[in-house]
């Protein structure tokens, strides 16, 4: 089948997909390789896209059903994660990587949903993201600085 | 060597190749595989003991797109092993590429290569194949003696005398002691006889495994892994294949994890003999059931402990016998069950009058375990601390009180570590400060919150090693560039610990330039100088100082090179960082340096060092866990985790904390929910994450880490090791504040809520 949808803000029409390819194997193919497969059972979240910017689990959806929709990864979403990941990185929380752009992907939803999340929320919107070097603290910890770092800047004005 | 002032080592600098992994660039093995490869899947056993009678592959050859299919009768005979070890490999040679004879659920029949998936998977349904169906050994306890063999084979092949017999499904045995364990035991005012049962989880790091191979311009073997072991990986696919090291290039790319589990050749072979047999491309990925059923877990271990003490809680003797699984290869085996006893008995070295330890590994028809963090010293601790805190509950005495009493102080010698010194232990004040940040006093009294809940707090101690004592080799190539920037190159792998960095921090504190004038690469056997990759908590202490020595070669040449340029001797030169400066003031630049060493030179402006060390000094630990408990459903949450670590110095502090709480939330996942079971024919029940259950940042609680430096003489910058120790303590420390909310031992892994529930309050 032909599939024709919006990847990371361009056209893309691709003939002769089989009907049973996942998204996430579509992805991979055109060649998104920050999207990650840690599971196939859907309990890992490495492969959350945006599927018309709501995260879904990429591994778990056909392809076909993104058709005619806007799918964005984190190849789309480079300017967005640059404003916090340096924060993840200065926690060393980075580690291995491989679950990072699954982790960083459902973080940008989690604040643009909720720009000012508790810790708890925090924990709450990510539980579903796997990661199995960090014990998930210097996550934590690097989300919160940068909160805490972006929220000093918009007081300065009136201080 | 004198503590030196540094200006990044003990810093918190970024990892090398931070922002390309959390910005999701292609660095990964499926990432930077070209396209096109052959699909190659694995047909697997579905009996856990079975010979294979038939097999005929001639509808499955036919299905379009399948390019071939290979079977027992088309891989050599000669035995190898996958264990990633220093040859020779203490693991016996009892494997074979593909073996008539299957020895778990799991393990391959047929190994199918296709243009495409589907082909793969389609083939794989059509390939026919009639078992005979052996009995076959599911329970370790039973395994010795058993008249059933895993092995029966006449080529199994031992390397090592490590105690092992084929004929009694012995993968090694073995027997140490210090003094008259009996002896003391008999004098003792209490004695204490426990069994703890730890089981064969997984690594379960985020990227499976996988390979990619190819034939390079040479026409060699050229295999793209993601494996912490290139070397040993090299070695291994050159026996299995049968072709010649200097025919094999094994590179890594960044690694998805390891944990230990990449340092078994897991998935190398497979891809490896395709390309052989095609001379094409071709990959292997692991679905996570593959890596759940058939990678290389912990191996499955029951260690019985004998303790006697004193009504004073000296603790005098300490018996233990360790049984372990090895499943149905060998790798590891020998080696890892080592670490139940060396490293748990000598943190009582304080008060110890005698010692024994004596162990079985043997051989069962279930997956085949490996190398995981702890590498054995994790179910050895289970077992002493656990114990430890029953002589504390026995004896009404504080177990931290106890702990002081009893533990191994700086300056002692370990009797059963090898007789080696604690040149460097703080696990002294490792103790003070984790009791005080932890709150101790107050938390550990069992709480009630009055709604079905109650509070209570637990304790454990730990050690590790820093690298295999007289074995392990690192080494380290350091090259000037014409800029009079560096480059690093080693042959330890970075599995997203960060020890590209941190040897970069070294490298930069010893050559006095900013660390981001070091890049560092690894690791690539065609490349880098020999290291045995990163396992046993290896590359701080021995990669590290294999770094140090080569810097402090290059500055040699440096100043050889810099004295010419300024026409005096040699002798006379001192390195300043940027630049050689002459007795008389007159100074050569970097730079002009490094040109100089491309126009009519004889002395190399590079280095390589090697490093081994005749010791390997303990990191040390204590771990403190607060848990909230209910009394009902059994269900136990852990409200905060703290600890306090003695690494030596930490190299980078921010990196060492990370390791710690993934260790730690590692712990907990081990000791509370991930199980391993089979149903009765030996088919594993947590085959995927639906079931294999790792702690998610909900499951963790607060983890709070600090660090407590003690300085080792013989590592670099007074480093030894952090890597593995943090798993340790979360197992014993757990089921401690387990038995104070309800008042039950647990003294098997995992304690679930059901065996909560259904718990008895212990008589013993």
């Amino acid at each position: 089948m032909e599939i024709k949808l919006q990847l990371n803000g361009r056209a893309v029409r691709v003939p002769d997909v089989d009907p049973d390819t996942t998204l996430y194997d579509f992805l991979r193919a055109q060649g998104c390789a920050s999207v990650k497969c840690g599971c196939e059972t859907s309990n890992c979240g490495l492969c959350t896209v945006f599927l018309d910017d709501v995260p879904v689990l990429s591994c778990s959806m056909l392809a076909a059903r993104a058709a005619g929709h806007k799918v964005t990864t984190l190849e789309g979403l480079q300017a967005e994660a640059e404003e916090f990941v340096g924060f993840i990185a200065d926690q060393g929380a980075d580690q291995c990587g491989f679950c990072n752009p699954g982790f960083v992907m459902n973080t940008i939803a989690l604040l643009r949903e909720n720009p000012d999340p508790t810790d708890e929320e925090i924990k709450a919107y990510l539980s579903g993201n796997l990661c199995r070097c960090s014990g998930y603290e210097g996550q934590l910890r690097g989300i919160r600085r940068f909160l805490d770092s972006r929220n000093s800047r918009k007081e300065v004005p009136h201080a | 060597m004198p503590e030196k002032t540094t200006k990044y080592v003990g810093k918190a600098v970024r990892k090398k190749d931070s922002l390309q992994l959390l910005l999701g660039k292609p660095v990964y093995t499926s990432d930077v595989a070209p396209k096109g490869a052959l699909v190659v899947q694995l047909l697997r056993s579905p009996h856990a003991n079975a010979i294979v009678k038939t097999i005929d592959t001639t509808i499955a050859r036919k299905v379009p797109g399948v390019v071939d299919i290979y079977t027992w009768q088309d891989v050599p005979n000669q035995r190898y092993t996958n264990a990633g070890q220093t040859y020779p490999e203490p693991s016996p040679y009892d494997r074979l590429i593909l073996d008539r004879h299957l020895r778990f659920v799991g393990d391959p029949v047929a190994i199918i290569a296709a243009e495409n998936e589907k082909a793969a998977h389609k083939a794989k349904k059509l390939i026919k194949v009639e078992y005979e169906v052996l009995d076959a050994v599911l329970d370790f306890r039973t395994a010795k003696d058993n008249p059933t063999l895993v092995h029966p084979e006449e080529d199994w092949l031992p390397l090592c005398d490590v105690g092992g017999d084929n004929h009694r499904n012995l993968v090694a045995s073995g027997e140490e002691k210090d003094g008259d364990v009996e002896d003391v035991l008999a004098g003792c005012d209490i004695v204490l006889d426990h069994t703890y049962h730890t089981r064969a989880v997984n690594q379960a790091m985020m990227e499976t495994f996988r390979t990619y191979t190819d034939l390079d311009r040479y026409g060699r073997l050229h295999v793209l892994s993601s494996t912490q072991i290139v070397f040993h990986c090299r070695r291994i696919l050159s026996r299995a294949l049968g072709i010649p090291k200097s025919r094999i290039r094994v590179e890594k790319p960044r690694i998805g994890g390891g944990f230990g589990a990449k340092q078994t050749s897991v998935s190398e072979v497979y891809p490896a003999f395709v390309t052989m047999k095609t001379g094409r491309p071709a990959m292997i990925v692991y679905t996570r059931e593959e890596s759940q059923i058939a990678g290389s877990p912990r191996h499955e271990m029951e260690v019985r402990v004998r303790l006697g003490a004193d009504k004073d809680g000296r603790i005098r003797a300490l018996d233990l016998y360790t049984l372990s699984n090895s499943g149905a290869y060998g790798e590891h085996g020998p080696t890892t069950v080592g670490l139940s006893g060396h490293k748990s008995i000598p943190l009582y070295t304080g008060s110890l009058e005698a010692f024994r330890f004596r162990y079985d590994v043997v051989y069962t028809n279930l997956q085949a375990a490996g190398a995981y963090r702890g590498y054995g010293a994790t179910q050895g601790i289970f077992a002493v601390e656990s114990i430890v805190n029953e002589l504390a509950e026995k004896l009404h005495i504080d177990p931290t009180e106890l702990r002081d009493r009893n533990m191994v102080r700086q300056g002692m010698t370990m009797p059963a570590y090898y007789n080696e010194p604690a040149n460097a232990c703080a696990l002294d004040r490792c103790m003070a400060r984790c009791r005080e940040i932890f709150d101790w006093e107050h938390r550990y009294p069992v709480r009630d919150m009055g709604n079905g809940k109650v509070r209570a707090a637990g304790v454990a101690m730990a050690m590790q090693g820093s690298g295999i004592s007289g074995v392990d080799v690192g080494s380290a190539t350091i090259k000037l560039s014409e800029d009079g920037t560096y480059n690093l190159v080693i042959g330890a792998a970075d599995m997203g610990t960060g020890c590209d960095t941190i040897l970069a921090q070294m490298a930069a504190d010893c050559l006095d330039c900013p660390v981001e004038d070091v890049a560092v690469f690894s690791a690539d056997t065609d490349v880098s100088p020999y290291d045995s990759g990163s396992y046993a908590s290896s590359t701080t202490y021995v990669t590290g100082k294999a770094v140090e020595k080569a810097c402090t070669e290059l500055i040699d040449h440096i100043c050889t090179i810099g004295a010419e340029l300024l026409g005096c001797d040699a002798a006379g030169v001192t390195f300043e960082g940027d630049c050689v400066r002459a007795a008389d003031g007159r100074t050569a630049s970097l730079t002009d340096i490094a040109y100089k060493a491309q126009v009519s030179n004889n002395c190399a402006a590079e280095v390589t060092a090697t490093h081994s060390s005749p010791i390997s000094p303990p990191p040390f630990m204590v771990g403190m866990a607060e848990i909230e408990l209910d009394k009902l459903t059994g269900e136990v949450r852990v409200l905060e985790y703290d600890a306090v670590v003695d690494c030596g110095t930490p190299v980078n502090p921010a990196l060492a904390r990370v390791q710690t709480e993934g260790g730690i939330a590692q712990g907990i996942g081990m000791t509370l929910t991930e199980n391993v079971t089979y149903n009765a024919a030996g088919k594993p029940i947590e085959s995927s994450f639906m079931q294999y259950k790792v702690p998610t940042r909900l499951d963790v609680g607060h983890l709070h880490v600090e660090f407590e430096s003690s300085y080792e003489p013989t590592g670099p910058f007074g480093a030894k090791s952090i890597g593995e120790i943090v798993i340790n303590t979360p197992a014993p420390a757990i089921a401690h504040a387990i038995m104070r909310a309800t008042g039950v031992w647990h003294r098997e892994l995992p304690i679930t809520p059901e065996v909560i529930a259904m718990g008895e309050p212990d008589q013993a």
